[in-house]
């Protein structure tokens, strides 16, 4: 029966647009694959090998970017970066595993903290190549209505969590929880941990560079600051791995659920939209402190909660 | 050729009165990540805090920026020790999968105080009009003669000669009294430090208080010279780590070597490159660390200190 849940779930999202959601419904619904997406490739890197990155807006918006400079420098549709970007982020990520994944605890999570920067400090500067802070932007979107962009995500999707489910369940899979358990006996038993960092780091990179391809085609137009933010991207990937539950296959799709209903219901308040950064924040010192492993990691302590005292669990 | 050496000497000169700065900032993150084992990554954003202080008393009680150091370093080292006490120290017990929990988290408390700042203060770029401001010591006016023009601004050299001072105090601080040395030792090896009867929850606080305050002092030293908005946080936090880096982790003196060279690298890329180029600079030093000198400038004190 377990096997089978992907599969309904897939289903059920494949009949919604047929019922005639509204555009906005639809709309969120997009946001909320996307980031699911994201979710997973920070899963695989962060949850499964333990090498935290604060910089996935520098994976998302490498990924954008290359949709995008495709489009505007090539003439071709911008669909092209869903492919290209795969090369491209397996070269990115090859070269900051090699610099940074050697070192052990903090390094990478800062230098991936400084990529996110670098990045938006030098599509902002290379005026001539990426337009600079005028960003670029796509003439005429493929389609108006949703539908298809519903679709071609979900399809994404799916490969994605079919991928990560066979990568975590194959040998790699339990390489990286070794690594991420204790580096020094998974290094004694013999699995060459720089080459397995970076093989999460690849996949985690890639996965998170298609979801920027995809959002470049999706919305239209993109600029430093809308694809390299620290906060709004980077930091909001970790909540939603975080929020969902680390290491778990459905984590970062209930993650990102919570998340983007959060964001989009915060931010339509009148006051309160403004410091909605603010909330985050405290949503996010309130999971560390009390869910550390999130709510698909610590849902036996959310239920415990939620039944009387003295019934065992 | 003459304004050549000239651009490259007044390069070398902001480059040098900036790295102490700098290291000003480096120093409070050395001394938590040695302590601690974490990468504050509120550094900045604690900064920005003292800056705001530091701005409303000049603007409502028109307070010099540099005695406000008085006012906002105290509020400061208080406000960090109510961070380690009540959000860090209880998280460090916390199980969890994902290691650098406490990273996580001071990611989290930089973003509440960023975004706050902009709620409260909105997100316009302030300066504190000091008279002083514009002052400035020229070589010629020293040497009639002098081949080459260089020029020294007035609120640069207090500032840099303030860090110089704090720095000092701190490493009378560090060296002289026992919560200093207690603190070393705490840095040095925990165990070892239980074991000799030092309170390492105490020492965690108090380092985390001592981490804010120094970058308060930071804040201070740098409003007028500098401006400010919520956002300037970040920045100063990839400063901070990219010398805690270049320093070698958790290593005082490191850090202020490190300051020092990423002030000189950062002023020449900026004259050299561009303005909009410095955060890259900072990156490729941060990389060069990572890759040539994963010890940082520690490594290498301690292998002369060793032959000697």
């Amino acid at each position: 029966m377990k096997r089978f849940i992907p599969w309904m779930i897939f289903a059920i999202l494949c009949v919604l647009p047929l019922i005639g959601l509204s555009t906005y419904a639809l709309h969120i619904l997009v946001l909320v694959i996307m980031w699911s997406i994201i979710g997973m490739g920070w899963n695989i890197l962060g949850g499964y090998c333990g090498q935290v990155s604060f910089g996935h807006a520098a994976f998302f918006g490498m990924g954008a970017y290359t949709a995008g400079l495709l489009y505007f420098h090539l003439g071709i549709t911008a669909w092209w970066g869903l492919l290209a970007c795969v090369p491209v982020l397996t070269l990115t990520s090859l070269v900051i595993g090699y610099i940074c994944l050697r070192l052990r605890g903090a390094y990478f999570a800062l230098a991936t903290l400084a990529l996110g920067e670098v990045l938006r400090v030098t599509a902002e500067n290379l005026v001539k190549f990426t337009q600079g802070d005028l960003g670029i932007m796509i003439k005429q979107r493929t389609w108006v209505d949703k539908t298809w962009y519903f679709y071609i995500i979900l399809l994404i999707a799916l490969g994605t969590f079919i991928l990560v489910k066979k990568v975590i369940e194959s040998k790699w899979g339990y390489y990286f929880v070794a690594i991420r358990e204790d580096q020094d006996a998974a290094e004694s038993m013999g699995i060459n941990t720089t080459l397995y960092k970076t093989i999460a780091l690849c996949l985690s990179g890639t996965l998170t560079g298609m979801a920027g391809a995809f959002y470049m085609n999706y919305m239209g137009y993109i600029d430093p600051t809308v694809v390299f933010p620290l906060y709004d991207i980077s930091i909001v990937t970790v909540m939603v791995v975080m929020i969902g539950g680390v290491a778990t296959y459905w984590g970062p799709l209930i993650g990102a659920l919570i998340m983007v209903f959060l964001a989009e219901v915060i931010r339509s308040m009148p006051k309160i939209g403004a410091a909605h950064q603010t909330l985050f924040g405290v949503l996010l010192i309130f999971i560390i402190m009390y869910l550390p492993n999130g709510i698909g990691g610590d849902y036996r302590k959310l239920l415990r909660l939620f039944k009387p005292k003295g019934a065992s669990s | 050729m003459a304004a050549q050496v000239e651009l490259f000497l007044q390069t070398l000169i902001s480059g040098f009165l900036l790295g102490g700065l700098y290291a000003l900032i480096g120093l409070g993150m050395a001394l938590i990540m040695g302590v601690m084992k974490i990468i504050n990554l509120a550094h900045g954003d604690l900064m920005m805090v003292a800056m705001y202080i530091a701005y409303y008393l000049f603007t409502l009680f028109q307070i010099d920026p540099y005695l406000a150091i008085f006012v906002a370093t105290p509020l400061l080292f208080f406000f960090g020790i109510g961070l380690q006490k009540y959000l860090i120290n209880p998280v460090m017990k916390v199980e969890s999968i994902l290691p650098h929990n406490q990273v996580i988290l001071t990611v989290g408390i930089g973003m509440i105080l960023s975004n706050l700042a902009t709620v409260l203060f909105t997100s316009n770029y302030r300066s504190t009009p000091v008279s002083y401001a514009s002052t400035a010591f020229y070589l010629t006016d020293y040497w009639k003669d002098a081949p080459i023009e260089l020029s020294l601004s007035a609120p640069w050299s207090i500032s840099f000669i303030m860090a110089v001072i704090i720095t000092i105090c701190l490493w009378f601080f560090l060296t002289k009294t026992d919560t200093g040395k207690s603190i070393r030792a705490t840095a040095q090896d925990i165990d070892a430090a239980l074991l000799m009867g030092v309170n390492v929850r105490r020492m965690r606080v108090v380092t985390f208080g001592i981490g804010a305050a120094l970058v308060a002092g930071a804040g201070c030293l740098f409003l007028p010279i500098y401006y400010l908005y919520p956002s300037l946080g970040k920045q100063f936090t990839n400063v901070g780590f990219v010398i805690t880096v270049l320093g070698g982790m958790g290593s005082t003196e490191g850090a202020i070597v490190g300051g020092v060279i990423l002030g000189v690298f950062e002023s020449m890329t900026a004259t050299y490159l561009g303005m909009g180029w410095a955060p890259v600079g900072r990156f490729l030093i941060f990389v060069a660390a990572l890759v040539f000198l994963p010890g940082g400038v520690a490594s290498i004190l301690r292998k002369q200190r060793l032959g000697k």
